[in-house]
């Protein structure tokens, strides 16, 4: 596995919270702009398609997942 | 239309009666290749067989070149290859040449890229040149070569597959009559009727959006460039393409909403404002509107039986990226030489499969290059539309945004993963491994003169060459086999050393070329069995 999930950065919380703190006060339209530009600016810093497919693919698990369990949830 | 004249029906040809019609009762004429389809496609073809010694019937259902400037723009490949057909020059002298491409966005520009960033290549990156013209040099390049019967107003209506070839049933306006043909090549375009008489799908994508050609002419002072625009000032929201032709005709192409009424969109009444607030002015006049909604599709076997497919009905592509005319190019050549070896019974019909693979795989990545450059001007989604965005205004920061801006990538010839190529034993650091094309490179003969490599091939005889970089113990070429040397007391001089550099090469350093032009095997050191083998390979013969 190319992709690294081990943790990777020495305060985490930094990091998710200069992400969360990039969004305030945007609109979800703003937002969604802002992630698809982010999204191109990492994937380029990466710059390894293997990296990349395997981190679109663990996103898109999360994204099965979640919706299994409301799916679950809601039975 | 209507309205266009200046550059037009200059190439009508008449309908003539040909002795195999008047066969009445007795057996049907024979012929080694029939070739269906008198474009781009097919008169290359016919010319490069008829030039190996074929004898070639090409049939046409029309009688004339077809309007509109249609395909325009022509690769270095395809000029390489017209080169050996004989017609380059007129092709280039007519053409406006060009390599600069300019990206903008809004009213700015984004970047600009050069096709062609090094020197020392006989030809340019593309030439422009409206396809009627290109047609009408083939034309008079058949007429030059007695192997090709060229019979114009010459339908096929039927076709029987038989064992050793295909029975053709042929109208025209004398009444039908049939031929026999060991093999059949369909150049007969998208709506290939041959197509539809052997039963073959032509599955695909289809692209809702519309797009709109314009052929102008004016007297403009914008340089031969070709300029694309992402959400133009003068026609928002959409993209926009502008490329100069010879003649002061310009080819101007407009994305339209899926929607659009295509009938209302084509009235010259219609275009002409669209065309007077990207110009800026009205003096120009329309030489041909086309409306268009393209597909991405190929048949899934290129070959069936003895009826073969080159070009567009084989294969189609969106328009961006200049794939379409030039990868049916790619497909006669790559046929030619194979057909011609099969027909001389000096290889077996197995060497066609090569054809199939080779070409098959070509059309599949300029399918893939083409949707990609499509779905990046016409995004589905709102999601896809945020990331073109993102990515149009990263570009005007970044290097790696403006690499990610498609607006068309353009056709470069493919490598082929192919049987015929004998893969890599020794060490390369570069030049072109098998499966590539050879690259062109300035040399000076013995006497001083100016030549390049593309040339030494011709003069070679676009047959099987040994590419050889000397070191004074020249390997004996099997029979049949040209050779060109670089270095020694004899061969080319590679002054700038250009030659070298992208062919990797050192003394000793030999390249098997392919009659096409492609790399079939290199070698450090060529050994005569070791050429033996490759030459084999190559042929279909193992």
């Amino acid at each position: 596995m190319a992709l690294s999930t081990s943790s990777n950065f020495a305060r985490p919380d930094d990091a998710f919270r200069a992400v969360v703190e990039a969004h305030r006060g945007l609109t979800d339209a703003q937002s969604a702009d802002l992630d698809a530009a982010l999204v191109l600016v990492l994937a380029n810093h990466i710059g390894d398609i293997d990296v990349l497919r395997e981190a679109i693919a663990l996103a898109k698990r999360r994204l099965l997942d979640a919706s299994q369990q409301q799916q679950q949830q809601q039975q | 239309m209507a309205q266009a004249n200046t550059a037009q029906a200059k190439t009508q040809f008449g309908y003539r009666r040909h002795p195999d019609q008047d066969r009445a009762g007795a057996k049907m004429a024979e012929h080694p290749v029939v070739v269906v389809g008198a474009g781009p496609v097919g008169l290359s073809l016919a010319i490069d067989l008829a030039q190996r010694g074929q004898r070639v019937v090409l049939l046409d259902d029309a009688d004339r070149i077809g309007e509109g400037s249609r395909a325009i723009c022509f690769s270095k490949r395809s000029l390489e290859f017209w080169d050996r057909l004989g017609v380059g020059d007129r092709m280039v002298d007519k053409g406006v040449v060009w390599s600069v491409g300019k990206i903008f966005h809004g009213a700015s520009q984004l970047y600009q890229f050069n096709l062609l960033p090094e020197e020392g290549h006989k030809r340019p990156a593309f030439i422009n040149l409206q396809q009627f013209y290109a047609e009408a040099y083939l034309v008079d390049r058949v007429e030059q070569l007695p192997g090709i019967d060229l019979r114009w107003r010459n339908k096929v209506i039927a076709l029987e597959s038989r064992n050793d070839g295909v029975a053709l049933t042929i109208a025209t306006p004398d009444g039908s009559y049939q031929v026999h043909a060991g093999f059949v090549v369909a150049c007969d375009g998208a709506r290939s009727s041959l197509r539809q008489m052997v039963g073959a799908d032509f599955a695909g994508q289809v692209f809702e959006d519309q797009f709109l050609i314009a052929d102008v002419k004016m007297t403009a002072a914008f340089p031969t460039e070709r300029w694309f625009w992402f959400d133009p000032p003068f026609h928002a929201g959409r993209s926009a393409l502008l490329h100069k032709q010879p003649d002061d005709i310009w080819r101007i192409d407009l994305q339209l909403n899926p929607d659009a009424d295509p009938v209302a969109e084509k009235r010259p009444e219609n275009v002409r404002p669209r065309i007077e607030r990207m110009l800026g002015h009205d003096k120009f006049e329309f030489e041909w509107i086309s409306l268009y909604k393209f597909q991405c599709r190929r048949m899934a076997k290129f070959i069936h039986g003895r009826v073969i497919f080159a070009g567009d009905s084989a294969h189609q592509v969106s328009p961006f990226g200049a794939r379409g005319a030039n990868s049916g190019l790619e497909d006669a050549e790559n046929l030619a030489w194979k057909l011609d070896r099969v027909l001389r019974g000096i290889s077996p019909e197995g060497l066609l499969e090569s054809y199939h693979v080779e070409r098959s795989a070509a059309a599949d990545e300029n399918i893939r290059e083409s949707t990609r450059s499509t779905d990046f001007m016409a995004p589905v989604t709102r999601q896809e539309a945020r990331l073109r965005e993102a990515v149009l205004s990263l570009a005007r920061d970044t290097e790696f945004g403006k690499r990610m801006v498609n607006g068309g990538r353009l056709s470069v010839p493919s490598i082929y993963d192919t049987p015929l190529s004998t893969g890599d034993q020794d060490q390369w650091r570069g030049g072109p491994r098998p499966g590539a094309s050879m690259p062109d490179a300035p040399m000076t003969s013995r006497d001083g003169g100016s030549t390049y490599l593309t040339e030494a091939f011709i003069r070679q005889g676009t047959r099987f060459t040994l590419l050889a970089f000397s070191n004074g113990a020249d390997v004996a070429v099997p029979d049949g086999v040209g050779t060109i040397r670089v270095g020694g007391d004899d061969g080319l001089v590679d002054a700038k050393g250009l030659a070298g550099r992208r062919y990797d090469a050192v003394p000793g350093t030999a390249y098997l070329l392919r009659p096409d032009g492609y790399v079939a095997a290199r070698f450090r050191k060529a050994s005569r069995p070791a050429l033996d083998a490759a030459l084999a390979r190559a042929s279909g013969q193992n």
